[in-house]
């Protein structure tokens, strides 16, 4: 048997990088062409994209169902507004400080309810969500400085010559982190352990017979997310220059759940779309006023009326034929 | 000791109305395996409804049924109005989704519960309505060294009245059978003859009647009611009924129950700013030693 190049494939390929050289084009150009009102909006729609794809690893590509991940969120962007408060530590040195907080924070917490399924997880991790704002609330040690949050944070800067201070480089600063991350996700996911969260989703039991070992491939996707989630809250809390426990509430992650599930679960694309139907639907259907969050509600219904699946639900690409030859020393079957 | 036993009161009546709200989410879950998320805003327009016919009604009802009258009418308004909007909600947002899975029934359920919470907040406005503070004659109980009030007897008496009679329908009469058989397991219940459709409209006019019945409680209680108060309702009733078993309904009661005594003990004893963090601490330890709540049966995993 002969075999052919699958031209259909490549094809489909090259029509991927067009539209990704497309989309990165007009990221680029869009700042130059509106006000700072609608590049913070851009902002905004990035910070939900990064909180959806952090989301979308536990719950797109594992199927755990957290219901708490704006805690997470709450302990990046709280670990940066305290130690650069109260010790000074510039906010890009915090960046990956606050990704480790709230992977460690996630590891401790996870650990003992990781083999809960379904329904009693997504009741514990809201919980734990909860918790973690009534513990900000609460000021414990007076270091969240209660309800009205900690103030004055400083601009991310990398010595006196770059100075993160305006709206449009905040917004070329979050999407190049946004960047970045789908960069690697989209290498996870076709990774041995993006296959193992994968297999998970779709059939635990099977999965654990095949020798992965779940509960830590689980922790794992925990520790994953969370991490992002406080790379979020890092960049964030030096965008408002303060944090509150009121941005960290249960809703926070009920919109992350419904970027998740409005994309479509475990599609990076799709998570980008949910993220922009969550953030700028509300800024388009200004003009409704009051009734704007109405349509907003009927909409949801609608959309998961209409596309159950999410709006670009993930399609997995069938492992191409070469590849299955590779190393056997075979040409064809 | 008389403080304790104060506490245990107290606790006991915002326990039952997180069993009374916890029921609601408790049946829906157990036929659908649906965490109705809308559930805390049928309470919320429940408690609204009660509060038009309170205010708006009260002087031509009291002039013509009195006032007991007059509040039998906002109670039964309220319930039967919501049973309704209930049915519409399973009609419109649950079940064209349904069949789709669970998880788009989530965002739909959330979906509904946006559009409802801001329907309130277009209706009455945004801001804080107050109820109408003479409606009981406020009359203090002194049983013993334990102070009670009119108030809070008759919602335990109207509460514990309401939960008796589910439980004696659910346990002891044969729609309850099939009830229990749904939600232990739907196909083949069907199977067996059970009418799913008329237990899902079961479900979806009692739970949501229940959380009105609530909601003017709730009101009368507290005095004041906002647009956003189903959230919060809402998260400590379903915690409720994860505690006691979700999909079990003398668990939804039970769990309402304990949750609101811990939570009245622990603001009393530890410290009432970390009252909620106490009972989402004992939720946790509820679940890591028995993972399916205080009633819930352990079923084997299907292979």
């Amino acid at each position: 048997m002969e075999l052919t190049p699958l031209n259909g494939i490549e094809k489909l390929a090259s029509s991927r990088q067009l539209h990704i050289a497309l989309a990165t084009a007009a990221f680029l150009i869009y700042p130059f062409l509106v006000s700072d009102y609608f590049i913070d909006i851009a902002f905004y729609f990035g910070i939900y994209t990064l909180l959806g794809l952090s989301l979308n690893i536990v719950l797109g590509e594992v199927g755990l169902f957290d219901l708490g991940h704006a805690g997470f969120y709450a302990i990046g962007a709280y670990t940066t507004a305290i130690l650069n408060t109260k010790f000074g530590i510039p906010i890009l040195v915090l960046l990956p400080l606050s990704a480790l907080a709230a992977a460690f924070f996630a590891y401790v917490v996870c650990s003992p309810v990781i083999h809960l399924q379904g329904d009693y997880l997504l009741i514990v991790t809201l919980g734990m969500g909860e918790i973690v704002r009534l513990a900000l609330i609460n000021n414990p040690f007076d270091l969240t400085g209660g309800p009205n949050g900690v103030f004055g944070i400083d601009f991310p800067s990398l010595g006196p010559w770059l100075v993160i201070d305006s709206s449009l480089e905040y917004y070329f600063l979050i999407w190049i982190i946004v960047g970045l991350t789908i960069l690697g996700l989209t290498r996870l996911q076709d990774s041995r352990i993006g296959r193992a969260w994968n297999y998970i989703r779709e059939d635990e039991t099977a999965a654990n017979a095949n020798g992965i070992d779940s509960r830590s491939y689980k922790l794992l996707a925990f520790v994953l997310g969370a991490a992002l989630a406080g790379v979020a809250g890092n960049v964030y809390a030096s965008k408002l220059m303060c944090v509150s426990p009121e941005s960290f509430t249960f809703w926070e992650s009920c919109l992350m759940f419904c970027i998740v599930l409005i994309g479509g679960m475990g599609s990076i694309p799709g998570v980008i779309l949910g993220a922009a139907f969550i953030s700028l639907f509300p800024e388009i259907f200004r003009p409704f006023a009051m009734y704007r969050m109405l349509v907003f509600g009927s909409a949801m219904i609608l959309m998961m009326m209409f596309r159950p699946g999410g709006v670009w639900p993930r399609k997995r690409g069938a492992v191409k034929y070469e590849s299955l030859l590779e190393g056997t020393g075979r040409t064809d079957a | 000791m008389h403080v304790i036993l104060e506490q245990i009161i107290n606790g006991l009546t915002i326990g039952s109305f997180y069993a009374l709200i916890a029921l609601g989410y408790s049946m829906v879950y157990g036929v659908l395996k649906l965490i109705n998320f809308a559930h805390g805003d049928f309470f919320t327009l429940g408690s609204y409804l009660g509060y038009t016919v309170l205010v708006f009604g009260a002087a031509f009802m009291t002039a013509h049924f009195g006032l007991w009258g007059a509040l039998i009418a906002a109670l039964v308004f309220a319930g039967v109005s919501l049973a309704i909007v209930g049915l519409i909600v399973e009609r419109v947002a649950y079940r064209p989704v349904y069949p789709a899975g669970r998880l788009p029934a989530v965002v739909s359920a959330l979906g509904a519960s946006i559009f409802l919470q801001n329907t309130i907040m277009v209706g009455w406005g945004p801001r804080f309505q107050a109820y109408p503070a003479t409606l009981i004659p406020n009359v203090h109980i002194q049983l013993g060294s334990i102070h009670l009030t009119l108030l809070q007897i008759m919602i335990l008496l109207l509460s514990f009245a309401l939960m008796g009679t589910l439980y004696y329908i659910v346990q002891k009469t044969t729609f309850g059978a099939a009830i229990r058989a749904t939600a232990h397991d739907r196909k083949t219940a069907s199977l067996m003859g059970i009418n799913i459709n008329k237990v899902i409209l079961f479900v979806f006019t009692l739970g949501p009647a229940l959380g009105a019945v609530t909601g003017i409680m709730v009101g009368m209680y507290y005095r004041q009611i906002s647009f956003t108060m189903g959230w919060n309702y809402g998260l400590k009733a379903f915690t409720a009924s994860v505690l006691g078993g979700i999909g079990n309904i003398p668990g939804a009661m039970l769990g309402g129950l304990i949750l609101g005594v811990l939570e009245m003990l622990g603001a009393a004893y530890i410290s009432a700013a970390w009252k909620d963090v106490f009972v989402f601490i004992i939720l946790i330890l509820v679940l890591i030693f028995r993972p399916t709540g205080i009633l819930g049966e352990k079923t084997a995993e299907k292979v």
